[in-house]
């Protein structure tokens, strides 16, 4: 016998017996008892708990649906995979802006249906929370942890400026000069800051909607990266540079320590006024009680709008953790079960105070705000209520013109582009990105049915 | 059974879990990549075949161009300054001193440092107001305006902004990339070891000096491991990922640390296009090919193998 011709039959052999039962092991037969749903969840730490409180609460009031709550880092990568894979958990809480790309290559399963027999309407939330995972007229994930943004000062600084710390900007130009009034220098070099552009980094691609631009033209899905409105936000982000240097205002952003940590720019009194979002409060909390005893030293307001454009005043990014079920779930009728009680009421309150947020409901109960550690938590539901409220553009390429625009952002700040030839870059590269992105989705479709 | 026959049937069970390991987990991705990158495929989908459609749309995207430069400029500034390091470091560590496998081991600990706590540590390292090496370098640079002034040149030196600096951004990762010169020198150590000693004397009897013996016998001895550490060397700084991605992210200061891989990574997991991902990693694969190619057709004649 020669055995050269049977090594690869049996080496074939082998590789398929392997990849057979590699198959078969995530699909374990269902024991008796209570359906066994799997919940992948991002969160850690205390806003960890907060989810753990819901699913101990969602298990112990009923025994047909048991959830085993996991934590995963880099969820919506590995939520990706375990569906490309064929065995995702019923349950996975991304981010809000992953719904339009999962939903774009049917990732993630409509929850219309569910809605309906539940009874979840869009009436039941703060409609911007809602339309998160509104997509293509499906609904595909409901909210979980909300947040929105706002300003935060930092009140002793007004003061060590000779300012009175009650007096915040209400519109861009009053920002900008208090911003002058509060910077000091140290040996010719920024030793603390009124208020920079580019701190904390987060909605570096969004300063146009604070001027009232759109990325998005919803209705015909085209790129408005290079609007009138996007270019004079920009160029206002310009006027910081062109004001302190970009080499100095590098310089000073480099002394900053991480964002959770005491070094953080705003928690150690270094920039005195800062957009941020209602989780700032926890950071305050945990890092900076100087902050917050004996006097209240800090405060939220609705982020400044240009002095011309007074129909932009209460404008806020609205963003959210959400919850979907992934195409290939096991469980979905159960996994919706349990999603149905994370929305409501109780276990929306149970979540958001754990985590010490506001909720995404209409209807909050008469003790959820007064219990609230938060002293500004108000402030937080109620500015997403505001018709200037912002949310990411819902399309699958956000991801890759979220990059362009904050690498325009950077080329701005930094003095190598003007605002105009960065956002007419990227104007042309995200169309060119977009069209490439439908004609592919198209493909994949059609070749899908 | 004849016994040779038995022979290589033990053998090949002995050896299946690697086979089926490699079949499985290299060569079939290893085949499947080439397929994906001809095809639209975004991981979730099944793939759509789509031809040279993604390496045209390669050929025209800048981000793409601007990766590839960028990672081609920090190769040809880490390799040579690595290499240089390392000979260096393996011709001292050489040297008959007291304590020479203190510092052999010494100057080998670093490169055992993983890639992320490594990242995490630099960052505070080049650090542009608290920075240890700023610390260093700001009384020198003060010092040397100070002393400028009499010259009645008013210049007002400062240290670099190594991490928010796109001028700087990349000399702090090549600086970075010499901690790791560690495994390059422990070959180069080797190397030196295998140099005949009998080739010193005679050089000596013939009056050479130190220089003269590095250059004349050391370095054409050592020849074959430089041309190794070299080819390993591009083969590293083109794949470089781990570090740019954690100390800048989005390949910030204004994408001067945008790596080629951290594009192809940015593609294949955050904008879902893995075929594209994929038709990337096959030209990094031509390039790195052609590079080597290059490397060894340079050497050829500058090579000295001592046993041949």
């Amino acid at each position: 016998m020669d055995f050269r011709k049977l090594g690869l039959p049996a080496l074939a052999l082998v590789v398929v017996w392997a990849a057979y039962k590699s198959e078969q092991i995530p699909r374990i037969e269902q024991k008796p008892g209570p359906v066994h749903i799997t919940y992948w969840e991002k969160w850690t730490e205390f806003e960890g708990d907060a989810i753990k409180a819901v699913v101990d609460r969602y298990n112990s009031r009923q025994n047909r649906i048991h959830v085993d709550l996991l934590s995963v880092s880099d969820i919506e990568k590995k939520t990706l995979l375990a569906v490309s894979g064929g065995n995702p958990p019923d349950v996975a809480g991304l981010y809000g802006p992953n719904v339009a790309q999962y939903a774009d290559d049917s990732a993630v399963m409509p929850l219309d249906d569910f809605c309906k027999s539940y009874h979840i309407t869009r009436d039941d939330y703060i409609p911007v929370y809602f339309d998160i995972g509104f997509y293509n007229n499906h609904i595909y994930s409901l909210p979980s942890a909300p947040a929105s943004t706002a300003l935060h000062y930092n009140k002793q600084m007004f003061r060590d400026a000779g300012l009175d710390p009650e007096k915040y900007p209400t519109t861009i130009e009053e920002l900008d000069a208090l911003a002058d009034k509060i910077v000091t220098r140290k040996n010719g070099h920024i030793d603390r800051s009124g208020f920079m552009p580019a701190e904390p980094g987060w909605w570096n691609w969004g300063w146009g909607c604070v001027f009232g631009g759109k990325l998005w033209d919803v209705k015909t899905g085209k790129v408005t990266a290079n609007s009138p409105e996007n270019v004079r936000a920009y160029n206002w982000v310009r006027t910081y540079t062109d004001k302190y240097g970009a080499g100095e205002l590098s310089t000073f952003r480099s002394g900053f320590g991480n964002f959770s940590s005491p070094q953080n720019a705003f928690l150690s009194s270094k920039v005195a006024m800062e957009l941020q979002g209602v989780w700032m409060y926890n950071f305050i909390d945990q890092y900076a009680p100087s902050l917050e005893k004996p006097v209240l030293n800090w405060a939220a307001v609705p982020f400044p709008h240009p002095a011309d454009r007074p129909d932009l005043a209460n404008m806020t990014f609205a963003d959210e953790d959400v919850l979907v079920i992934p195409r290939g779930a096991r469980h979905p009728k159960e996994a919706f079960d349990f999603i149905s009680y994370v929305e409501s009421q109780e276990g929306m309150e149970l979540l958001c105070m754990g985590q010490r947020k506001h909720s995404p409901l209409s209807h909050v109960s008469d003790t959820f705000y007064s219990k609230h550690p938060n002293p500004y938590i108000k402030l937080f539901a109620d500015l997403p209520k505001s018709p200037t409220v912002v949310s990411p553009p819902k399309t699958g390429i956000w991801p890759e013109y979220q990059a362009e625009m904050v690498a325009a952002f950077e080329q701005v700040s930094l003095g190598k582009k003007t605002a105009k030839e960065a956002l007419d870059y990227v104007q042309n590269r995200v169309t060119m990105i977009n069209d490439d992105y439908q004609a592919q989705l198209k493909a994949r479709r059609e070749a899908g049915k | 059974m004849k016994a040779s026959r038995k022979e290589a049937l033990t053998a090949l069970v002995f050896v299946s879990p690697w086979i089926i390991g490699f079949t499985l987990f290299l060569l079939y991705p290893l085949l499947a990549s080439v397929y994906y990158s001809f095809c639209n495929y975004s991981v979730l989908k099944p793939p759509v075949w789509v031809g040279l459609a993604n390496y045209r749309n390669l050929i025209r995207d800048d981000v793409f161009r601007d990766s590839l430069v960028n990672t081609l400029v920090y190769a040809a500034m880490a390799l040579p300054t690595g290499m240089a390091v390392a000979i260096g470091l393996a011709m001292m560590l050489n040297a008959k001193v007291k304590g020479q496998t203190f510092y052999r081991t010494i100057f080998y600990v670093p490169s055992l440092v993983p890639g992320v706590p490594l990242a995490v540590l630099w960052l505070w390292v080049f650090s542009g107001k608290q920075g240890i090496i700023n610390a260093v370098i700001q009384p020198w640079l003060d010092a040397l305006s100070r002393a400028l002034v009499h010259l009645h040149l008013h210049v007002t030196l400062t240290a670099p902004q190594w991490l928010t600096n796109a001028t700087w951004a990349k000399p702090a990762l090549v600086l970075m990339s010499v901690w790791g010169a560690g495994n390059a020198m422990l070959i180069y150590l080797a190397g030196l070891q295998d140099v005949p000693q009998h080739l010193y004397e005679a050089a000596e009897l013939d009056g050479a000096g130190w220089w003269s013996k590095t250059w004349n016998v050391t370095l054409p001895m050592l020849s074959p491991v430089i041309l190794f550490n070299g080819v390993m060397g591009i083969i590293g700084a083109l794949q470089i990922f781990t570090i740019p991605y954690i100390m800048f992210p989005g390949g910030s200061p204004a994408r001067s640390t945008y790596f080629y891989a951290m594009y192809l990574y940015d593609n294949a997991f955050l904008y879902l296009k893995m075929g594209y991902a994929c038709a990337m990693g096959w030209i990094m694969f031509v390039i790195t090919v052609a590079l080597t190619v290059f490397a060894l057709k340079l050497s050829s004649r500058h090579v000295h193998y001592g046993g041949s």
